[in-house]
């Protein structure tokens, strides 16, 4: 396989020489890359090297600097998003977005329904090719159910569906596996295994370095922009992918420090929200890691909502330090220490349109106030340190979160609620979209502050993390709490067993 | 960690210079300046000193809409509050009250049309647009129900006297002053406080914001409050300064509050906006209308003109920021990206 796949064909779709540039941010610099149809394509490189620039170069939403897009070798200029999918080039993000109130199968034929007589939609023949196509991918969706609903794997099937609806023969998938739990991904894998079987060419950003390594058969690295290495997979280690990334060695994984536990610092009792979770109850410890592990939809997030308050509660209590919380309010909760970092960084952690120096300091804006204004300088101060400390990407403080790379945006997150210096952390994915080295970073300084007598609840999907943090593991499967696993009996097995409820 | 590079001086002064309050800044200075030239009146102290006075109102309550919009509500209901604050001075005087206590009435009346109008809004989440406008219709019709269609006079001289003279000394009004102590305070509280803080994030990402542990019906409520005390006091001042209470005083003036408002580039979506903006855009609109008062255009053309301005304000942002993502320069730095 060291050879590229296609043989004597010219690839695909090319990059050749491509630069971009935000402002005095160089985004790109003389990046090349060959997509040759049959292969998966990884795209390795931190938070903010630009991964995500460099799909929305080949999808028509930026055009280069300089350089060009060579489509089967000959080049090309796409002005739209329209132009490239046009030409076959179909993108995947993350979070599909979706028109809630139609069908899947208005979704996924929306501007292009297929007509019957008098131009009418004919909706006999949409759902009946909408069910081909899923029956292609060998996946189980209704063509006539509302959008609306959808958990996030579903609607990037669909998407995928969409895409194979228009011939697509390159598939472009930016972070697609950050929201999904295990056997999502294994599910989406297999779809994207047989789509390349079939010809299609595929690249797949990921953080996940096992993920690159079990999809794909090259992978072109990136680092500050700048194109570092194409090479085969195969062969390579985790530590040669992680040293292409970084630029130095690095111990990917930071497992936490043991901690003496102290007093109950968050305690849940019998919490209860109807239709959402049942029964809730468990406890918290000063200087604990406590994972929430399950799958998707086991109403893992929905918990820590209630807990902190943006939800309400319908029966049980939670106590913080001995202090019993009033429900639904997120200010008293705040006050009693508690910290929530939310899953959806988008819409729940951040106000995107705001600069990165408003975004942390909103979440302190007692603490800011000298008199009764708010310090410009504290709050850049703030600011400062919290992005120092994890290390952000950044132009300026006063830059809107919303032209930060992805995984950026998710630390600006973070400095926003550890700046509030809690005394329970929940936090719910904390390194989703986060690269490697930072992760690890992350995990430090999680593992620092819980010896420093911190409590942490911690949602995570990724298995790696919620093994190598948590002192202990509890399980959840649809709204209840099935299993409490000690930190020596947690296993990748011993968890999934739990979340699946399969006996263990 | 951060490469703090400094993007051209030249670029920074150029879009700061293309701000939109900026403009509505520059424009006004240009009409100021149309208006000295091309009418002999205009620039004559008692005239400023009039148009200023007959913007009292207007630029009072645009105060407390800029509060509102730049939380993504709005108030449609302010007019109707202030006639039927006249309503009530004008009844409660003639039924032989003393001024003294008909004011804190009429403003305790004014808060409670703002709790209907923010429990609406806040406890049954419905659009405020919606509410404001049932409540617009509401209001002016217990105005009616008030006063009837009579019109009350005859106002105590001292109190009548406050509501149009100058402070001594000066052209500026005594409304209009409470115009600039008012202003001050909007001014600090929008962009300096931690309310401030909220109201932007409310009105840009309330979800954020909730989580946040921002009030935000709370907040809301209270701007809901704030906007028709003020209105109501507002009403106060109107029917003082034309010495006569009617249930129809007002109406109509929450467009040319909104239109002030929009103009001085708050963002009807919420989350952008700036106090000197909406500085700008009241006397700008003030401007206009004794400009078209002077040379005897009539009130239905002034109403067209404050409508074409709503239209205007609402609409040029818009294509500007249409024009800008067709062109895609890369100096564009702001745009949203679908996926980050
Ligand atoms: N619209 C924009 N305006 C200004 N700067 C931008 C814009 N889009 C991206 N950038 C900057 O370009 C750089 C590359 O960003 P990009 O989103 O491509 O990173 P990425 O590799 O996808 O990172 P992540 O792994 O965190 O998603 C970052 O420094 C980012 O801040
Ligand atoms: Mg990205």
């Amino acid at each position: 396989m060291t050879e590229p796949p296609g043989g004597d064909a010219p690839p695909v779709l090319a990059l050749r020489g491509v630069s971009k540039a935000f402002g005095a941010v160089q985004a790109l610099r003389d990046v090349s890359l060959e997509l040759f149809a049959g292969e998966a394509h990884a795209l390795a490189g931190e938070n903010g090297a630009g991964k995500s620039t460099l799909v929305k170069t080949l999808t028509g939403v930026y055009r280069p600097d300089t350089g060009q897009l060579l489509l089967d070798g000959e080049p090309v200029e796409f002005h739209s998003p329209a132009d490239a999918q046009n030409a076959g080039v179909a993108v995947i993000y993350q979070e599909p977005t979706m028109f809630p109130d139609l069908s899947v199968a208005e979704n996924i034929f929306i501007g292009r329904q297929p007509r019957a007589a008098l131009r009418r939609i004919d909706r006999g023949a949409m759902h009946g090719r909408a069910a081909e196509l899923f029956k292609r991918l060998g996946v189980a969706l209704d063509p006539e159910q509302p959008a609306r609903g959808l958990s996030i794997a579903d609607q990037q099937l669909v998407e995928i569906a969409k895409a194979l609806s228009r011939d697509a023969r390159v598939l472009i998938m930016d972070e697609p596996t950050a929201a999904l739990s295990g056997a999502e991904v294994t599910r989406l894998f297999n779809v994207v295994k047989a789509l390349r079987e079939q010809g299609c060419a595929v690249l797949f950003i990921s953080h996940r370095l096992d993920e690159i390594f079990e999809l794909c058969q090259r992978v072109t690295t990136l680092r500050d922009g700048t194109w570092i290495a194409s090479e085969p997979v195969a062969g390579m280690t985790h530590d040669d992918l992680i040293r292409r990334m970084v630029g130095r060695d690095l111990d990917a994984l930071y497992p936490k420090l043991d901690t003496v536990p102290g007093e109950v610092a968050l305690k849940v009792h019998r919490l209860t929200r109807e239709g959402v979770f049942t029964d809730v109850s468990f406890e918290v410890r000063r200087g604990e890691i406590v994972a929430l592990a399950g799958l998707v939809g086991a109403g893992r997030s929905e918990v820590a909502r209630a807990i902190f308050g943006v939800d309400r509660w319908d029966a049980g209590s939670v106590e913080v330090n001995g202090r019993g919380l009033p429900a639904a309010s997120p200010t008293a909760a705040m006050s009693a220490g508690l910290a929530l970092v939310p899953e959806d960084r988008r819409q729940q952690g951040l106000v995107m349109e705001q600069s990165i120096e408003r975004n942390i300091g909103l979440t302190g804006l007692k603490n800011l106030r000298r008199g009764p204004v708010i310090s410009r300088a504290a709050e850049r101060d703030r600011a400062r340190d919290w992005a120092i400390r994890l290390q952000l990407k950044f132009n300026r403080l006063s830059d809107a979160v919303n032209v930060l790379s992805g995984g950026n945006q998710q630390k600006v997150v973070l400095g926003k609620w550890l700046s509030t210096r809690p005394g329970v952390l929940i936090i719910d994915e904390p390194t989703r979209g986060i690269d490697v080295g930072t992760k690890a970073e992350v995990h430090r300084l999680l593992s620092e502050l819980a010896a420093d007598g911190l409590a942490v609840l911690m949602i995570s999907s990724d298995l790696p993390e919620v093994l190598g943090m948590a002192d202990r593991v509890l399980v959840m499967q649809e709204g209840r709490l099935v299993a409490e696993i000690p930190r020596d009996a947690a296993t990748e097995e011993s968890v999934m067993a739990a979340a699946t409820g399969r006996a263990s | 960690m951060a490469p703090d590079v400094t993007t051209g001086a030249l670029g920074g002064s150029l879009q700061r210079f293309l701000r939109w309050d900026v403009l509505v800044g520059v424009l006004l200075v240009f009409v100021f300046a149309g208006g000295l030239t091309g009418s002999p009146q205009f620039g004559n102290i008692d005239n400023l000193s009039f148009a200023l006075g007959d913007l009292g109102e207007i630029a009072l309550i645009a105060l407390a809409m800029t509060l509102l919009v730049v939380a993504a509500e709005v108030d449609l209901s302010v007019a109707s509050v202030l006639g039927l604050s006249s309503a009530l001075v004008g009844n409660l005087w003639d039924a032989g009250w003393a001024i003294e206590t008909i004011i804190p009435l009429v403003v305790v009346v004014g808060a409670l049309c703002g709790l209907v109008n923010g429990l609406l809004v806040t406890r049954l989440g419905l659009p405020s647009l919606a509410v404001t406008i049932g409540t617009m219709a509401l209001y002016r019709g217990l105005a009616y129900v008030v006063l009837g269609d009579r019109a009350v006079a005859g106002f105590p001289q001292q109190f009548t006297d406050l509501a149009v003279n100058d402070v001594p000394g000066t052209f500026i009004p005594y409304p209009v002053m409470l115009f600039v102590a008012l202003a001050a305070v909007t001014g600090v509280v929008l962009h300096a406080t931690g309310f401030g803080r909220s109201l932007f994030a409310i009105g840009a990402q309330v979800e954020a914001a909730h989580f946040a542990g921002i009030r935000v019906k709370r907040i809301k409520l209270i701007l809901f409050v704030v906007a028709s005390v003020v209105a109501a006091f507002a009403g106060v001042i109107y029917t003082f300064r034309y010495g006569s209470a009617r249930a129809d005083n007002g109406s109509g003036l929450e467009m040319a509050v909104i239109a002030a408002v929009l103009l001085g580039g708050v963002d009807f979506d919420g989350g952008k906006g700036t106090l000197g903006g909406v500085i700008a855009g009241v006397l700008l609109i003030g401007l206009l209308r004794n400009l078209l008062m002077l040379n005897d255009v009539s009130t239905e053309i002034q109403s067209i003109v404050t409508g074409l301005l709503l239209v205007i304000s609402v609409i040029t942002p818009r294509l500007v920021a249409a024009v800008r993502q067709r062109r895609r320069t890369p100096t564009l730095t702001t745009q949203p990206t679908p996926e980050g």
